[in-house]
């Protein structure tokens, strides 16, 4: 029998509970046998050696280990017998049980290590226990379970204790303040003159304060698997009870979510498969009628994007019918006729989330017990989540919930208003336009603001007047950030300024703090000043925004039914810096910058750009910017690195209509397609991360010194050199070169020999020995090459 | 048993809080205002990198503050249900020992006091009102309705 040949690691880690568990008890266990065997009518040792085996016996059950089950099956029957006084504890009885615990133990070690265990006959240690066994027998067979001594202390590769979350938490919480209190002494340490022993043990210290936040953090992390281990079991028993057919695909189990957030999404995840299967699947009947297999499709997916955990459940079923879901609205009295026409496909299956709205015909048993989506909304809302729906009647629905992956570290923007710091969490921010940006419209409606950004009419909200902060400068400079609440409803937010994009780590804020409705918790500054951390949906009720009202928001133009469904790539319209259209995919912009011209700079060469504390690589521009004060780029990120695209202006999103025309050789530009009826240069992102990826991780250009003197080596030498991937500088320079080349008639009219670390020497003539000086003939490529190789260390192309 | 005593001055009053209750005296640097929040919120502060929420006591008992809060501001740092406040207060002036149990008043004191006042205890500085902590940082209920 192969212990280990369940493939889903959840079942792993329960294993590895289970074998812990039995560790600790085996562990606890030893002093009791012993004390059984001197006194087998000890009652309390009986209890508890009874207790060991009969969890045993229960763990085997659920685990499928059939020997084991027989094994503690045996002895908790023999000890059941005693306990209920049709038998004696004599000699013989104890150490059979004792050699039944021995063999536990060591299949139980077995099973830590992920081994075999050898095959041998456990019949001998049962029949054993049988009251009349003779002892002769059994002496042969004590002899191989008693080399399990040391059981309980196996060379285990991976040794594992159980420890309580609200011990976890405090550790977090320590760790959490000793990074503030970190930064505040280097606060300290950057106001007082230092010396550099104290910088370079702080600097130690810092490092270390990282390492154990990042392990703490991963303590606490557990794989989403251990939530979905039991969809199978509930889709299997809701199904059957509505009598469907359905086939349940999960994916993404691996993905590592907090604990903590594990739990709070357990019921809100549980609440939309019933409802899927209720709801969204049809009879199987039905499904036939409608051209499908009978069988219905659940998938259930987790993937991680950036600092968000993405779990989406889809059904192949009938869909959301929004049309009766507006009705419905209509008739309780939630919206009214006027503005059920002006909701948008996206707003009107948002109808779905407001209290007692359900679809269904009939309430049932499974879903309509009055739990609505709105509570699985607010749920999510709540630990600063995100919850969107998309449907196409006939064909199914699909439901995202968008969760952060800790709940004390939350990414964040930083932002101002009214001269103080405020956070939003950068689950809610969707994007972020300048006022001043030509895509972008602002219009005063009666006291209300509007704004257009790129066909879309959404409500405008002062960040300032809402926080009663006195109105803010009607100042052009101000900047909108969209925000995107659980249902997807979006608004706009003016603040004065936008700071950074940060790791916070969110302080529960005092019950008062809270009653003002507007923020989610406190967090500290790197200088250890407070900051508030917004509720965006607090904001948008203090605000005075109604979303399913209807009226706030409208597309201007007529928003299209149901999407065809088609691959389409969004995209964003550009005008390069070099005047060119583009289009980059917007699924790769993180955000769009504008970055003070001085911040760019061309250094080993490449164009790079100082955004905060980073340095990135700036592609889209070859030379500084000339007579520009502010440059504006795109922030793009590929999960894992960033780099920066600089841009001369943004035009319009878009999809592109047709297939792209593909550029003959891979480079920036992938191809060319249609977009807005115009040929668009369509840049390709993939190629854009696998140019500067090793930038991201700072390699050093090799750097080759040439005399500038020499017209020879100037003129055909130094374009070799350079595509070989060096940098050439002449003597002049005071670059450190790796590597110079000289010709050799130049050293011999006592010119100025050029320093580096190695010199090439370069010789006209072909037939001079080149062992004397280790000189190269110059037309000599594959030798020069190989020289300039060996002497950079490798590091040319 | 005896009980030690702080007094503070709140609305230009002298009045006593439990020591026990108080877990340091400080003198607030920074004040971040929470926009929204009832009256008696002055704002956030940090010590030690913990989080303080700073309840102006005076506008929590529904006065009216006699002198306008100065660059000093004085406050008793105190831990309330897991979050950490810090009490303004007008001045500390002293630890004094209580010689009895806090008695309830039969006196008018006004409504903002009334509130929050755990009862009257005997001092060696006469007789000073006892004021429950957990009662300042809840607030008025208008404040709070606010």
């Amino acid at each position: 029998m192969v212990w280990r040949s369940w493939g889903p690691s959840a079942l792993d880690d329960l294993i590895t509970d289970f074998v812990a568990e039995c560790r600790d008890m085996l562990e606890a266990l030893g002093g009791e046998i012993v004390a059984w065997e001197a006194d087998p009518s000890d009652r309390e040792r009986l209890d508890s050696i009874f207790r060991f085996v009969h969890t045993v016996k229960g763990n085997c059950g659920f685990f499928d280990f059939p020997r084991l089950a027989t094994l503690s099956h045996a002895a908790e029957g023999a000890l059941a017998d005693v306990r209920a006084g049709r038998r004696q504890a004599d000699p013989a009885l104890v150490s059979a049980v004792l050699a039944i615990i021995d063999r536990i133990g060591e299949m139980v070690a077995a099973i830590g290590q992920g081994q075999e265990f050898p095959a041998s006959d456990d019949s001998l240690l049962i029949d054993a226990l049988e009251a009349d066994a003779d002892e002769q027998d059994f002496a042969g067979q004590a002899a191989i379970s008693s080399s399990g001594d040391g059981v309980a202390r196996p060379a285990a590769p991976q040794r594992t204790i159980r420890l309580s979350v609200e011990l976890l938490d405090r550790v977090m919480n320590g760790v959490s303040d000793m990074v503030l209190a970190r930064n505040e002494l280097a606060r300290r340490l950057r106001a007082a003159p230092s010396e550099v022993a104290v910088d370079a043990a702080f600097g130690r210290l810092s490092s270390i304060i990282a390492e154990m936040r990042e392990a703490i953090t991963r303590t606490r992390m557990q794989r989403v698997e251990s939530l979905f281990i039991a969809l199978p079991r509930l889709v299997r028993d809701v199904s059957s009870e509505l009598g469907k057919q359905v086939m349940i695909d999960i994916q993404g189990g691996d993905v590592e979510l907090d604990r903590e957030m594990i739990e709070m999404i357990r019921d809100p995840l549980t609440h939309i498969i019933r409802n899927a299967i209720d709801h969204g699947l049809e009879m199987p009947k039905e499904r036939l009628q409608a051209g499908k297999r009978e069988i219905g499709l659940l998938s259930v997916t987790a993937h991680q994007s950036g600092n968000q955990i993405m779990i989406t459940v889809a059904d192949d079923g009938r869909g959301i019918d929004d049309a009766r879901l507006v009705e419905k609205a209509i008739a309780t009295g939630a919206i009214d006729a006027a503005e059920a026409a002006g909701l948008s496909q996206r707003e009107r299956f948002g109808l779905i989330f407001r209290p007692g709205l359900s679809t269904a015909k009939e309430v049932t048993s499974i879903s309509g017990r009055g739990v609505g989506m709105d509570v699985v909304r607010s749920n999510i809302e709540r630990i600063g989540g995100v919850v969107e729906i998309d449907s196409t009647p006939g064909q199914g629905t699909r439901m995202t919930l968008r969760v952060p992956l800790t709940l004390t570290i939350i990414s964040a923007l930083t932002i101002s208003s009214g001269g103080q710091q405020f956070a939003i969490p950068r689950s809610n921010v969707e994007e972020i336009v300048l006022a001043t940006d030509r895509s972008v419209e602002i219009s005063q409606v009666g006291d209300a603001t509007l704004t257009l950004i790129r066909g879309q009419r959404l409500t405008n909200l002062s960040l300032a007047r809402t926080l009663d902060q006195g109105d803010a400068a009607e100042d052009k400079e101000a900047t909108l950030i969209v925000l995107r609440m659980a249902g997807g409803e979006l608004f706009t937010l003016t603040v004065d300024q936008i700071h950074d994009h940060e790791e916070l780590v969110v302080k529960p804020a005092a019950p008062a703090v809270i009653a003002a409705g507007v923020y989610a918790g406190t967090t500290l500054a790197d200088d250890g000043s407070p900051i508030l951390l917004l509720d965006v949906a607090g904001l948008a009720q203090a605000g005075g925004l109604s979303f399913v009202g209807g009226a706030q928001k409208r597309h201007a133009e007529d928003s299209s039914p149901a999407a065809p469904v088609r691959q389409e790539t969004p995209v964003l319209l550009f005008t390069g810096l070099d005047g060119r259209r583009r289009a980059m995919p917007v699924a790769v912009i993180d955000r769009i910058d504008e970055v003070d011209a001085a911040m760019i700079e061309y250094s080993a060469g490449q164009m790079r750009v100082v955004i905060g504390e980073r340095i990135l690589p700036l592609a889209g521009l070859d030379t500084a910017a000339r007579g520009q004060e502010k440059v504006r780029m795109f922030r793009l990120s590929d999960g894992h690195s960033e780099l920066c695209y600089a841009v001369a202006e943004v035009i319009d999103m878009q999809v592109i209509e047709g297939e792209p025309i593909a550029a003959e050789t891979p480079g920036e530009i992938a191809g060319v397609a249609l977009i807005g009826g115009e040929p668009t240069e369509l840049v390709d992102p993939h190629w854009l991360f696998a140019r500067y990826s090793a930038m991201l991780e700072p390699a050093r250009i090799p750097v080759c010194r040439l005399p500038s003197g020499d017209r020879w080596i100037q003129t055909l030498l130094r374009p070799l050199i350079e595509s070989a991937g060096y940098q050439v500088v002449d003597e002049a320079s005071d670059v450190a070169a790796d590597v110079a080349i000289v010709s050799c008639e130049a050293a011999a009219t006592s010119q100025a020999p050029a320093t580096a670390a190695q010199t090439i020497w370069l010789r006209s003539s072909i037939d001079e020995p080149d062992g004397q000086d280790g000189s190269i003939y110059r037309y000599d490529r594959d030798g020069l090459m190989l020289a300039l190789k060996s002497a950079s260390g490798g590091r040319g192309r | 048993m005896s009980q030690q005593l702080l007094i503070v001055t709140i609305a230009g009053r002298r009045v006593a809080l439990r020591s026990l209750d108080i877990q340091s005296l400080i003198e607030l640097d920074t004040l971040v205002p929470v926009p929204r929040a009832a009256a008696h919120v002055a704002g956030l502060s940090a010590l030690r990198s913990r989080m303080l929420t700073v309840i102006d006591s005076t506008v929590s008992l529904g006065l009216v503050r006699e002198q306008a809060p100065g660059n000093k501001q004085e406050a008793m740092v105190v831990e309330y249900e897991g979050h950490l406040y810090a009490l303004l207060v007008d001045d500390v002036q002293d630890v004094t020992e209580a010689w009895s149990d806090p008695l309830p008043v039969d006196a008018d004191l006004g409504p903002g006091w009334q509130q929050a006042a755990a009862g009257v205890v005997e001092t060696a500085e006469g007789p000073l009102l006892l004021l429950d902590i957990a009662r300042i940082i809840e607030g008025q209920p208008v404040a709070r309705a606010a």
